[in-house]
């Protein structure tokens, strides 16, 4: 009873956290973001005082030399066939600003790629399937999915390492108010880090096409401070406390084919090809973001996941109606 | 054989044919003049049905939640929108402007390799029809078809067997292969042609912009399509003789496909690019009334645009997590990109310069380009920024900015040169009024659709999802973005009322409408099959100038 009662102060921490549903890349709130917004802005600045120059050129010449009715019809202006200092002058202008943009970007590509992570840092390993994110936390021995739960300090000191898989196809991973997108690659291992500065919920997409579902790869990292960190992560460790005892409920769950493909720890459930659904119910969504987690929802989806999200590949597994609301039962008891 | 002397504007009266003989004329054909206008249409063609596939692509969009066709519907549709515009829409237009263009500004009687040119048409056209027969036939057997839905950059292994069943995605690879051996054969023809065919008195430094920046086009052609076929072929041996190129579940590269494939990409879309380069340097001229400001440097600035944009591939992979030293590499190539690109734009200013300038519709398509093309530039310049593209990248304000760069480009460009090119191609002139309206109302719908993308971008909207959720602050710009593709759609319309009208009942053009100084406003409207009575001699870049002002002609300046 204590621990559900824990559970559900967690939760409500978690939904008392603001959420940042628009993902503004122009209102960063981590280091990477806040370099990249900064670089960007020297850009803009670059790239509109050329616009502005050029575009008043063209107008003015357009307007200072359109064809006026008084004029002889046929006499032809001036033919004027090139200048070599003029050619000279707007080659050399554009190279100088080439040059300071490259020399400017080079330094913050070097600040973001070659930092090397403290010491005290929170290692994840998220590998992309098709269309959910399996998310591991190897020092806490943690398994979840689609919503990444890290730490954040103002100062930026709580920073993340990710290391990116992926299961199938090619996924990218961006957040866009914490950081760029770093692609998810099988056969090889990309790293990106995130420090988020404000306790928050931060939305964000799959950004590389990987088929059917790809729109509804969503992704969710919630950033709490370290105590609330710690506290989620030492509940995750456990067992769900309703997989202690053999329920009904949970009879049915297991006797089905639902255990193939999913994981509960501490029961005959072991399969790797969903996601683990150990804590199913602390998360807020279901199937990667498509429909929010509650109880109705939850019926909708092990009905038929076709219908939320069409194209996935959890089947409908034509369950009695006394079968789902068995497993319905089970599911919602994974605090 | 008798030679006669005919005076250079020969009139010339065309035979009645019936239905059949006139329909053998054309499929039979080997005249560079039909060839071109048979891939112009084409493409024209295959633009309005890319053109519907983004209308309903829009219409999916324009609302959250929106449920208009399925994901797997989607996903296809956006795959042969892409397939279809960059391969059966840009890729003809190249074709058929070089094909129509070149002999006749040349001074030449037809294409070095007639033949090979109809063979080039047919096989394209062929490739087209391959890969739309994928709807029909694209799961084999196995029950109905489908098209592909792998994205038109198809990346692996998204590709493989695995993740792809069925033979959509070999349509796409037979599809895109055999129509590009239709673009190497008809860029090769217009290599040799620019080489061999010159009429006397025409040395390379006296091409016409127009021909100058068409060669180069067709070298990157030649450089930059094998890889691409070289890499289908590869994707072919992986699907069907268990290759191991890119199939990751055996071992293969993910990123090795996307190497290939941007080695060919990039350098594709300055391939498209050129023909609006070409056609902008000549109706700026002559609705200026002056010669194009510095060739040689205008000249200069195309090779360089070639070359460079052998160089920068990666940057379409900033996000595949390269090292700073690879990222900041293609950083500096992309941004060198700009400097030949900036005097492209400052000539083309500078000819308006000290000019009269007429404002009909080619000029007003020209003058929009260079606005419109300025902005793709920049945005261009931020995305070549990598720590910038890390947030850019794949985001809608990607499609935001080749948008900008192939409609407000390219399309611009087109159009500029149907409205300037359709008197000598018909005889007949395009209705001003229609023109204009066409122009004004295609400007704010290109405007309306594209300019929200980028700031969807900024929001963190990714590109190719089929549906996304209210409460992200995506809905009013994607509405406006919407709105914009029916205004667009209006614009089309007209123009294509236009083009028919103007065929059947268009004013007489005569021969030189614009008042011109390349060869091709010499000879009658339309020209013969044989172009020239008489092969041309000239002395400068602007042999009708000289004709028009003998008293001040080009060739003592040159």
């Amino acid at each position: 009873m204590l621990g559900t009662a824990v559970v559900a102060l967690l939760q409500a921490q978690v939904a008392a956290l603001p959420e940042h549903r628009i993902a503004d890349i122009m209102k960063p709130l981590a280091s990477p973001a806040e370099a990249e917004k900064n670089i960007a802005l020297f850009s803009f600045a670059i790239t509109g005082v050329i616009f502005v120059v050029v575009a008043g050129l063209i107008f003015f010449t357009i307007w200072k030399f359109r064809r006026k009715h008084d004029e002889d019809e046929f006499r032809e202006p001036a033919q004027v066939y090139g200048s070599n200092q003029i050619e000279v002058a707007w080659t050399i202008i554009p190279v100088l600003i080439v040059f300071i943009l490259i020399g400017v970007t080079a330094r913050v590509i070097a600040g973001v790629e070659n930092a090397s992570p403290p010491k005290d840092v929170t290692k994840i390993t998220i590998i992309g399937h098709q269309w959910w994110w399996e998310v591991k936390y190897p020092d806490y021995d943690i398994v979840t999915a689609n919503e990444i739960h890290v730490p954040s300090l103002p100062d930026g000191k709580a920073a993340t390492y990710l290391k990116l898989e992926s299961a199938d196809v090619i996924h990218s991973f961006w957040l866009p108010q914490l950081s760029g997108k770093t692609d998810l690659i099988p056969n090889r291992d990309n790293f990106m880090w995130i420090n988020p500065k404000e306790p928050g919920v931060y939305f964000g997409n799959c950004a590389e096409y990987c088929g059917t579902q790809h729109a509804n790869m969503l992704l969710r990292v919630i950033a709490q401070t370290p105590e609330d960190f710690k506290k989620w992560a030492s509940e995750q460790q456990q067992n769900a406390a309703s997989a202690a005892a053999m329920t009904p409920p949970r009879a049915e769950f297991e006797s089905l084919s639902c255990v193939n493909c999913h994981a509960i720890k501490g029961t005959v459930a072991v399969g790797k090809f969903g996601p683990d659904l150990t804590h199913l119910m602390s998360r807020q969504t279901l199937g990667a973001g498509v429909i929010d987690n509650t109880p109705a929802n939850l019926k909708i989806w092990v009905n038929n996941p076709q219908d939320p999200k069409p194209g996935c590949f959890m089947p409908s597994l034509k369950l009695t109606d006394s079968e789902l609301a068995q497993v319905v039962d089970y599911l919602g008891s994974l605090k | 054989m008798a030679t006669i002397d005919y005076p250079i504007h020969q009139k010339i009266e065309y035979e009645e044919f019936s239905f059949s003989e006139t329909f053998y004329k054309w499929v039979a054909t080997v005249d560079h003049k039909r060839l071109g206008l048979m891939y112009i249409v084409t493409a024209l063609v295959f633009l309005v049905i890319a053109g519907i596939m983004a209308g309903v692509i829009r219409l999916q969009l324009a609302f959250p939640n929106g449920h208009i066709v399925d994901p797997d519907t989607y996903n296809r549709l956006f795959t042969m929108h892409g397939t279809t515009m960059v391969f059966l829409v840009g890729m003809p237009m190249v074709a058929g402007f070089s094909n129509y263009l070149v002999p006749l500004m040349i001074g030449a009687r037809d294409m070095a390799f007639p033949r090979l040119n109809s063979f080039g048409f047919w096989i394209f056209l062929f490739g087209g029809c391959l890969l739309y027969f994928s709807y029909i036939g694209g799961n084999g057997l196995n029950g109905a078809g489908s098209a592909p839905d792998v994205g038109w950059f198809a990346y692996s292994p998204l590709t493989a067997k695995a993740f792809s069943r069925g033979a959509s995605t070999d349509y796409w690879i037979l599809g895109i292969l055999v129509s590009g051996i239709g673009s190497i054969a008809s860029a090769l023809n217009v290599i040799v042609t620019c080489i061999s065919m010159r009429c006397p008195g025409m040395t390379m430094s006296k091409m016409p912009m127009f021909v100058w920046v068409m060669l180069i086009d067709s070298w990157l052609i030649v450089i930059a399509l094998p890889p691409l076929s070289a890499a289908q072929i590869m994707l072919l041996i992986d699907r069907f003789l268990g290759g191991t190129f890119f199939n990751t579940q055996a071992g293969g590269s993910a990123v090795l496909w996307q190497h290939f494939f941007w080695i060919f990409g990039h350098p594709e879309v300055y391939i498209l690019i050129f023909p609006a380069f070409a056609i902008l340097s000549e109706i700026i001229p002559v609705f200026s009334r002056k010669p194009i400001f510095g060739k040689p440097a205008m000249v200069g600035a195309v090779v360089a645009i070639g070359f460079i944009s052998l160089g920068v591939w990666a940057h379409h992979m900033f996000a595949v997590g390269m090292s700073s030293w690879s990222n900041t590499f293609f950083t500096a190539s992309t941004m060198l990109v700009g400097i030949p690109t900036g005097i492209k734009i400052f000539n083309w200013t500078a000819t308006m310069y000290g000019g009269k300038l007429r404002f009909e519709t080619p000029m007003l398509f020209c003058i929009a380009f260079l606005l419109q093309f300025l902005v793709a530039g920049l945005t261009g310049i931020m995305l070549s920024v990598a720590p910038f593209d890390w947030q850019l990248h794949d985001s809608y304000f990607v499609i935001g900015h080749f948008h900008f760069t192939l409609v407000a480009g390219l399309i611009f460009g087109i159009f500029a040169g149907i409205y300037y090119w359709f008197p000598k191609a018909t005889g007949k002139m395009m209705n001003e009024k229609l023109g204009k309206l066409h122009f004004w109302l295609f400007v704010i719908g290109v405007n309306l659709t594209f300019i929200p993308m980028h700031f969807l971008g900024f929001l963190g909207m990714p590109r190719r999802i089929y549906t996304y959720a209210p409460n992200r602050g995506w809905e009013t710009l994607n509405l406006v973005t919407s709105l914009g593709v029916v205004v667009q759609m209006i614009a089309i319309a007209i123009f294509i009322y236009n083009v028919l009208h103007s065929v059947l009942k268009g004013a007489k053009s005569g021969d030189d409408p614009w008042d011109a100084w390349t060869l091709e406003w010499a000879t009658s409207s339309p020209p013969p099959e044989y172009n020239f009575e008489k092969v041309p001699v000239v002395r400068s870049g602007r042999p009708l100038w000289d004709l028009k002002h003998p008293d001040d002609p080009d060739w003592r300046f040159e």
